[in-house]
């Protein structure tokens, strides 16, 4: 268990010298992304409108307080991955190095992670209040009509702490750790 | 039978119920505070401290800063009690419930989570056909009503389990049950987590009373010594797994366990369960035969 602090866009190097237990925080952009927001991209297949070579995507739809028609945070956590587990492999496709939220993804996306050099980041689900306070800025969003499932551009500064739940050497914390707890159940005199 | 309530008091409710949803969503129980602060103490794996460290830092940050604990703003779940003496008009206060949560909504403001199941369209106002959920329940003996909002947070309430166990089954089965699905739901719900637990009644009773479970206050146990016992072991196997805090291993996996059950019929054994996430938020609106509108928890 090491602490990094890392900046965006992610590097090859520093994605492949994380492992999973490793805690790590962030400095540059990440962008917001959820359930509407991919259905629109991979399955509705719309053209995405920016570049996500690199970049640290996070699954959460913000609360946000509309001031003249530039968006400024309110509330800004994470939500449930595996909802999105089927959207593994589009992000991937798109260069995204870093898939951020709770919960951890499946098998598939492990694979898929490992095969494309790409980690998974658990949040601690909950703490909108401390990730507020480390998202400096809203700088762009798109898909207005999504809202608040939209695209978003974060600028954060020490954002986290974040997990390396899932690394790119095949290692899923989340599912080994489920698989050793449901067996410990299953062998208890209840 | 005194006076029936006047207009003006279901208006200041309105504004009341607004306060009190936000008021939910930023300021966490004391009791599940205390139970947090049990929790960070006993942790003994280092990324479960960690973890449990940074919902402690957060929780300060919410008071702080009055900022919301998390994003979620939940669908908003009520309970009501009306005493037998009070002379309010449930309708009234329906309509002030509704009217209190779009309030809440809009002047804040905060992130409307609630959609058509259909469409998925989104009112923005964190309000739709048939919700708020409201749940009535009329008490002897008091003039009061006290409405305890729940904005139920969705990482947590997408694990909902239920299922007819047989009656050969008996409380065995229901525990297997309990626990393989606290377990099978790994960091989804954000543990450390309160487990709310339905056995028997119907089956839309038991799923009912598996929400009014979350809703005691953290740890509280039954009042029944039987039904506490059953906490108690429930809660000894799903800390036993090691899942730990957001599913990353530990020995806080729960909180606590709350069981509520009814009478049921002798060809059924029911079983629900409703999980509550760590940030179990919650406030109480209590409104007494004076005029007195007192907010807590």
């Amino acid at each position: 268990m090491a602490d990094y602090h890392v900046t965006t866009p992610l590097t090859d190097d520093v994605v492949m010298s994380l492992h999973v237990g490793d805690i790590v925080t962030i400095t540059g952009h990440i962008y917001g992304l959820r359930d509407a927001t991919l259905i629109r991209m991979f399955d509705e297949k719309v053209d995405i409108p920016t570049d996500l070579t690199g970049a640290v995507c996070l699954h959460t739809a913000p609360g946000v307080r509309n001031e003249e028609g530039r968006y400024v945070k309110v509330s800004i956590g994470t939500t449930t991955s595996t909802r999105m587990n089927r959207f593994t492999d589009g992000l991937m496709g798109k260069g995204v190095r870093a898939i951020t939220g709770k919960g951890g993804l499946l098998e598939d996306s492990t694979a898929l992670l490992r095969e494309h050099h790409a980690v998974y980041f658990g949040l601690v689900g909950g703490t909108a209040a401390s990730e507020t306070l480390q998202i400096e800025a809203i700088e762009e969003m798109w898909w207005p009509d999504l809202m608040p499932e939209c695209l978003w551009k974060f600028r954060v500064r020490d954002f986290g702490p974040l997990i390396v739940g899932i690394d790119a050497y095949g290692r899923n914390l989340y599912l080994e750790t489920k698989r050793k707890a449901l067996d410990v159940v299953k062998h208890l005199e209840i | 039978m005194g006076q029936s309530w006047p207009r003006d008091r279901y208006e200041k409710m309105a504004d009341a119920v607004a306060k009190l949803y936000v008021k939910a969503l930023k300021d966490m129980p004391p009791d599940v505070r205390i139970a947090l602060d049990k929790a960070v103490q006993r942790e003994t794996v280092p990324v479960g401290k960690t973890i449990l460290g940074t919902i402690q830092r957060n929780i300060g940050a919410a008071d702080r800063e009055d900022l919301l604990i998390c994003q979620d703003t939940g669908t908003p779940v009520y309970f009501v009690q009306m005493g037998e003496y009070c002379n309010a008009n449930p309708v009234a206060i329906e309509r002030a419930i509704r009217q209190g949560t779009e309030e809440a909504t809009a002047s804040h403001p905060l992130r409307s989570s609630v959609v058509s199941p259909i469409t998925r369209q989104n009112n923005q106002t964190n309000t739709g056909y048939r919700v708020p959920v409201i749940h009535w329940e009329f008490i002897e003996d008091r003039d009061d009503v006290e409405i305890v909002v729940v904005p139920k947070g969705s990482g947590s309430e997408n694990m909902t389990y239920f299922r007819m166990l047989l009656p050969a089954d008996g409380v065995k089965g229901i525990k297997r049950f309990v626990v393989e699905s606290v377990i099978g739901s790994g960091g989804n719900p954000c543990p450390p987590v309160i487990v709310g637990v339905g056995i028997g009644g119907s089956s839309d009773l038991c799923m009912l009373l598996a929400k009014k479970a979350i809703i005691r206050p953290c740890g509280e146990a039954n009042p029944d010594p039987e039904v506490a016992h059953l906490e108690t072991d429930l809660l000894q196997a799903i800390n036993a797994s090691g899942l730990g805090p957001m599913g990353l291993g530990g020995i806080n996996t729960a909180l606590a366990v709350h069981v509520e059950h009814a009478a049921t019929h002798i060809s059924q054994n029911p079983v629900a369960v409703n999980i509550q996430c760590w940030a179990a938020r919650r406030g109480r609106l209590i409104i007494d035969a004076d005029d007195n509108f007192v907010l807590g928890f």
